[in-house]
């Protein structure tokens, strides 16, 4: 399976943010997105997962499901948690569950350490247990491309060290991921992409 | 199915949990029922004769009271997002999400609306079909909400520009239901057309309203 961009154009307000963006990850690569902010990191992110439209250029996942589109078989982690305060932490994961398919509440509370957790209501939860609530939804549904937009901020060490964990479990499964940050995740990404200098 | 089935429960216990849905519009329907007879004197026939009139009003009125919170949370934490990454089409999310305000808002005041029409002398002979088209009619009213919530989802302080936007389209909502809403054996009868043509008003806004709420959501979400 394999994910390529070609000459990538965005535009947003008529500004344009990057142009001629090309890349390609495979089965098991991870591809780190750097550049200053307002280079379009996110903006290339919402773009593969469907939520921005390219000015020009294509996306193309090979190899992969044929049905269904790019943003169907991706996961989208961003800084807007998706977590709603009035439900416990258990339900929170239970409703994505049924909404984005099939997958094992328990295994992704356990994966961010949430379970001692699971009954209690998200709108007491922290900013970095939050954080791993969102993050837990990639365990919790198994989904092939992994898009996270700066999935460490809010993280202790400790988590951290559970996120790079389960990363790197999705890479030796044949997942591809795609992250934009500063921070390293635990080993040398297999692409680097560089965007441009903001305007 | 399960997917959208899940949706409209999540948001029904929602709802029940946050409070200030239902409630809210159920004690505005009830103090604007109050008032009125407070305001236009102690002629009872006066009251009966608008009182399905004043019903209506203050329903569409009451359904509009939380119909901007149709999308506003979850386009505020993000969880719009993540629903247009489903397997099911966009369109069905937004239909799920306006069934969940009829259930939890809509369906609750046309039930309690005879109830309320007491108040009012409503002549007795008119609560039930009243009853009747006003669980048809609410179908309608949800669902043209839905479009006025998407349409301005993005905006701060929306609530009152979804009134403005909504409330031409509740018209023929309002005109039907009021002729469906007459006692048995008025002249001239016609409250079953009437109920007939409002059930044709809520099957076009159950195909439509899905499809324009989800092109207006989809245009702020990129």
């Amino acid at each position: 399976m394999e994910l390529t961009a070609d000459n990538l154009n965005c535009e947003r307000g008529g500004r344009t943010v990057f142009t001629g963006v090309r890349f390609s990850v495979s089965n098991g690569q991870l591809m780190q997105l750097t550049g200053p902010n307002g280079s379009g990191k996110s903006s290339l992110l919402r773009m593969i997962a469907g939520l921005n439209e390219a000015a020009s250029g294509t996306l193309t996942l090979h190899g992969g499901h044929e049905d269904l589109a790019i943003e169907q078989q991706a996961h989208y982690i961003a800084h807007q948690e998706a977590v709603k305060t009035a439900l416990s932490v258990a339900e929170n994961l239970s409703f994505w569950r049924d909404f984005m398919g099939s997958g094992d509440v328990d295994k992704a509370m356990a994966a961010f350490d949430l379970t001692r957790l699971s009954s209690y209501p998200a709108g007491l939860l922290s900013a970095g247990q939050k954080r791993r609530l969102a993050l837990a939804r990639l365990v919790l549904v198994p989904r092939v491309l992994w898009l996270l937009d700066e999935p460490t901020v809010g993280l202790d060490a400790a988590s951290l060290a559970r996120l790079v964990r389960v990363m790197a479990g999705h890479l030796e499964k044949g997942g591809i991921i795609i992250a934009a940050t500063h921070v390293p995740l635990g080993r040398e990404p297999d692409t680097r992409l560089e965007l441009g200098q903001a305007a | 199915m399960t997917l959208i089935l899940a949706l409209i429960r999540r948001d029904l216990s929602l709802s029940i949990r946050q409070g200030g849905g239902v409630g809210t519009a159920l004690g505005f329907f009830l103090t604007v029922m109050v008032l009125l007879p407070i305001g236009l004197g102690p002629d009872q026939a006066l009251l009966g004769k608008i009182a399905p009139g004043a019903l209506w009003i203050s329903l569409l009125l009451s359904v509009l009271l939380s119909a901007d919170r149709i999308y506003q949370q979850d386009y505020d934490d993000g969880s719009l997002d993540i629903m247009t990454m489903s397997p099911v089409p966009f369109e069905l999310v937004a239909l799920a999400k306006a069934v969940a305000h009829w259930l939890s808002t809509s369906l609750p005041l046309a039930i309690a609306a005879p109830v309320l029409g007491f108040l009012v002398n409503l002549d007795p002979r008119a609560i039930w079909p009243l009853a009747l088209a006003m669980m048809v009619g609410s179908i309608a009213l949800s669902l043209l909400a839905s479009i006025g919530a998407a349409v301005t989802v993005g905006l701060r302080r929306g609530g009152l520009l979804v009134s403005l936007l909504v409330l031409p389209l509740y018209v023929p909502v309002l005109i039907f239901g009021l002729s469906a809403s007459q006692a048995p054996g008025s002249s001239p009868d016609i409250a079953t057309p009437s109920l007939l043509i409002l059930l044709a008003l809520a099957l076009v806004s159950v195909v439509l309203s899905p499809l324009a709420s989800a092109a207006a959501l989809r245009s702020y979400l990129k």
